[in-house]
């Protein structure tokens, strides 16, 4: 459904790198995440992808739904949905009025499509008479996500639709794309939240500008080959640092509540702890863990 | 057709959901008109003259006698000598020396032009009086007359040289134009700013569809504005309407699309609103104010510029206007002006539908 092959971009007469020849390609009905943190290049990607912006001429190609996005840009236009980074509704129409803007927009009504948008749109739908700014930011959410969905398009692109949402809205907005993925639609959705990859049939790890790797969650944490424990204790900022400092410690970083710490093949958790307690660090407690998107990620 | 609807819809939300913008937009005509109309006051009044006639006769006393009578001279008695004049010309105490010269037998008009436009109406004034003086005796057949000037000259259209008859046509002219682009500057770039061009740019809606729709609110607008502006002019301002205001008001709204479209313009090519507004007073104002013909003739202009006025839409939106509102002249005298500001206003709007860039920058 999308190919993107050896893709460039440069900003600003090519002082500024935002692509680096990214290379992937995403199959009917797949969620596929581009996970990475703010200057990856996702929302430039995105862009792309949408026809919003042109590559770097001459180098790499990219199609979505078979079009081309430099040459065949209104046809693109006409199968995808794009939510872009940042709210880019009409705060001061109402919740309703926007939706029916894009509905005709798109040529369509909502009434057509209702059933498509009926699980999101339904838990706003008590506040359709409220102005979109009004909205909290879980709301503003699920009305850029109906408005995106609203001509039921083939692709639904998402620039990072989940930043600066609260937890629970967040695991819903998931589900969400979950069951669009069941109707088929092919769904490309950034994160900076390296929790949400677990939700994605593929994810793709960006930095800088070039994808580090791409393949199923599994598949990401399961070619991991470092020792992978964590460090609960009091005292944690300061445990952080006595850690760094253990000879047998390659990488410690602070994870929420626990540090992930990967260590040389040979020692063991008692030997850990013993020279943590040995330096008045009481009650810690060191066990394997299995690693995550984001331990990947740093180990990259 | 569904989706324009929509789009137009959508800009009337927004138009009239912005409650004080809304109220400057309707506001600031009435206020220009108000104060252009009343403040701007070019009407020659007053004009200080003396008198020196080294071998009074009567000629010489009857046209003085003809300027202590008028009422736009106040004639001043005690100033004498040719020097005394000089002097106070110089100092701004004197408008106009008239110098009898009955062996040369001619009359000299001495004009302080610091203020050309005073000037020349003054001279005007002057030359009237002498010569409606000259025509008079001659009828009754004096033979003293010493000379004889032709001169005939009849104010007609503004016999009073009201300053509310020469700025109404030119106030309108730059206030429509002002707040129409004004009023659309901002509103293409607005959607840059608030990020929803991104969305609108990944759907099917056309760079066309989008230009003319914005339009329509504004056009509805600023009609009501126009009508606000021909009232004050016609009530308050006593300036008449002369002509047809079919005519009238089909040009004006010609010239209100203009500049609607010439806002948009200028939204595809600014990066912010506040830039929009700054550039489009700036555009706007400055050659509305100078080169419309509104306070400089055209026809006094340098070449150079009489054809840069040619590109300025207010210049014939004026002359038009004052054709049809003072002279009441018919379609058939304005439609020079009206074939160009249709041509501009055709030309903007493909100018900025072509500048609307289909992608973000």
């Amino acid at each position: 459904m999308i190919q993107v092959n050896e893709l460039h971009k440069t900003y600003r007469n090519g002082r500024v790198k935002a692509l680096n020849g990214v290379s992937f390609s995403v199959d009917k009905g797949e969620i596929f995440g581009v996970i990475g943190p703010d200057g990856a290049g996702k929302s430039t990607l995105f862009r792309i992808l949408a026809s919003l912006l042109i590559p770097d001429p001459g180098r790499g190609k990219a199609t979505v739904g078979g079009y081309d996005v430099i040459r065949d840009y209104r046809q693109i236009r006409q199968i995808i949905g794009y939510m872009p980074g940042r709210f880019s509704l009409y705060q001061d129409l109402s919740v309703e009025e926007n939706l029916k803007f894009f509905a005709t927009l798109f040529n369509t009504t909502v009434e057509e499509n209702y059933s498509l948008i009926k699980d999101i749109y339904g838990q706003i739908e008590p506040f359709k008479k409220r102005r979109a700014g009004a909205l909290s930011g879980g709301m503003k959410q699920k009305l850029a996500l109906s408005c995106a969905l609203v001509h039921r398009p083939k692709v639904l692109i998402l620039d990072e639709p989940t930043t600066g949402v609260d937890p629970v809205s967040r695991r819903e907005f998931w589900d969400m794309l979950g069951r669009l993925r069941e109707l088929g639609i092919t769904i490309l959705v950034s994160t900076a939240y390296m929790d949400e990859a677990d939700r994605c049939t593929r994810v793709a790890l960006a930095r800088e500008g070039e994808f580090i790797a791409i393949d199923t969650p599994k598949g990401i944490t399961r070619d991991y080959s470092e020792v992978l424990w964590s460090v609960e204790g009091d005292r944690m900022p300061a445990l952080l640092n006595r850690l760094r400092e253990y000879p047998s410690v390659k990488t410690a970083f602070a994870f929420g509540d626990k540090h992930h710490i990967t260590v040389e093949k040979g020692i063991t958790t008692e030997e850990l702890e013993n020279y943590l307690a040995n330096n008045g660090f009481k009650e810690t407690r060191v066990e394997p863990i299995e690693p995550t998107i984001e331990d990947c990620f740093l180990a990259m | 057709m569904k989706q324009f609807i929509a789009f137009v819809n959508k800009e009337f939300y927004h138009l009239v959901r912005d409650r004080r913008s809304m109220l400057i937009i309707l506001g600031i005509p009435v206020v220009q008109i108000l104060l252009f109309g009343f403040a701007i006051n070019t009407e020659v009044k007053d004009i200080r003259v003396a008198m020196h006639a080294p071998h009074p006769d009567a000629f010489s006393e009857g046209v003085t006698e003809r300027f202590r009578r008028n009422e736009f001279f106040n004639l001043r008695e005690d100033l004498h000598t040719p020097r005394e004049m000089e002097m106070a010309l110089q100092k701004g105490r004197l408008d106009m020396a008239v110098l009898f010269h009955p062996s040369e037998e001619s009359i000299q008009l001495i004009v302080n032009s610091a203020d050309p436009n005073r000037g020349s109406i003054a001279t005007t004034y002057a030359t009237a009086i002498i010569a409606g003086y000259q025509l008079e005796e001659s009828g009754v057949g004096m033979s003293q007359i010493p000379f004889a000037i032709e001169v005939e000259s009849r104010m007609i259209y503004n016999p009073g040289m009201e300053s509310a008859y020469m700025f109404v046509p030119g106030i309108m002219g730059l206030v429509l134009m002002l707040i129409c682009t004004m009023m659309t500057s901002v509103s293409i770039v607005r959607e840059k700013e608030r990020g929803t061009m991104e969305v609108l740019l990944a759907s099917p809606l056309k760079q066309g569809t989008m230009v003319i729709a914005k339009t329509i609110p504004y056009l509805l607008i600023s009609i009501i504005n126009l009508v606000s502006i021909l009232l004050l002019s016609y009530f308050v301002l006593n300036v008449p309407i002369r002509g047809s205001l079919i005519l009238l008001l089909g040009i004006s709204v010609i010239y209100i699309f203009l500049s609607l479209a010439f806002g948009l313009l200028i939204s595809t090519v600014v990066r912010s609103q506040i830039n929009a507004v700054i550039i489009s007073a700036i555009i706007v104002m400055l050659p509305g104010l100078m080169l419309s013909g509104m306070i400089f003739p055209i026809e006094n202009m340098p070449s150079i510029l009489q054809w840069v006025s040619d590109i300025v839409p207010a210049r014939w939106y004026t002359q038009a206007i004052k054709k049809v509102m003072i002279q009441g002249l018919g379609g058939a005298m304005v439609w020079k002006e009206t074939l160009i500001l249709t041509g501009m206003a055709l030309l903007l709007v493909v100018g900025s539908t072509l500048n609307l860039k289909p992608r973000l920058e």
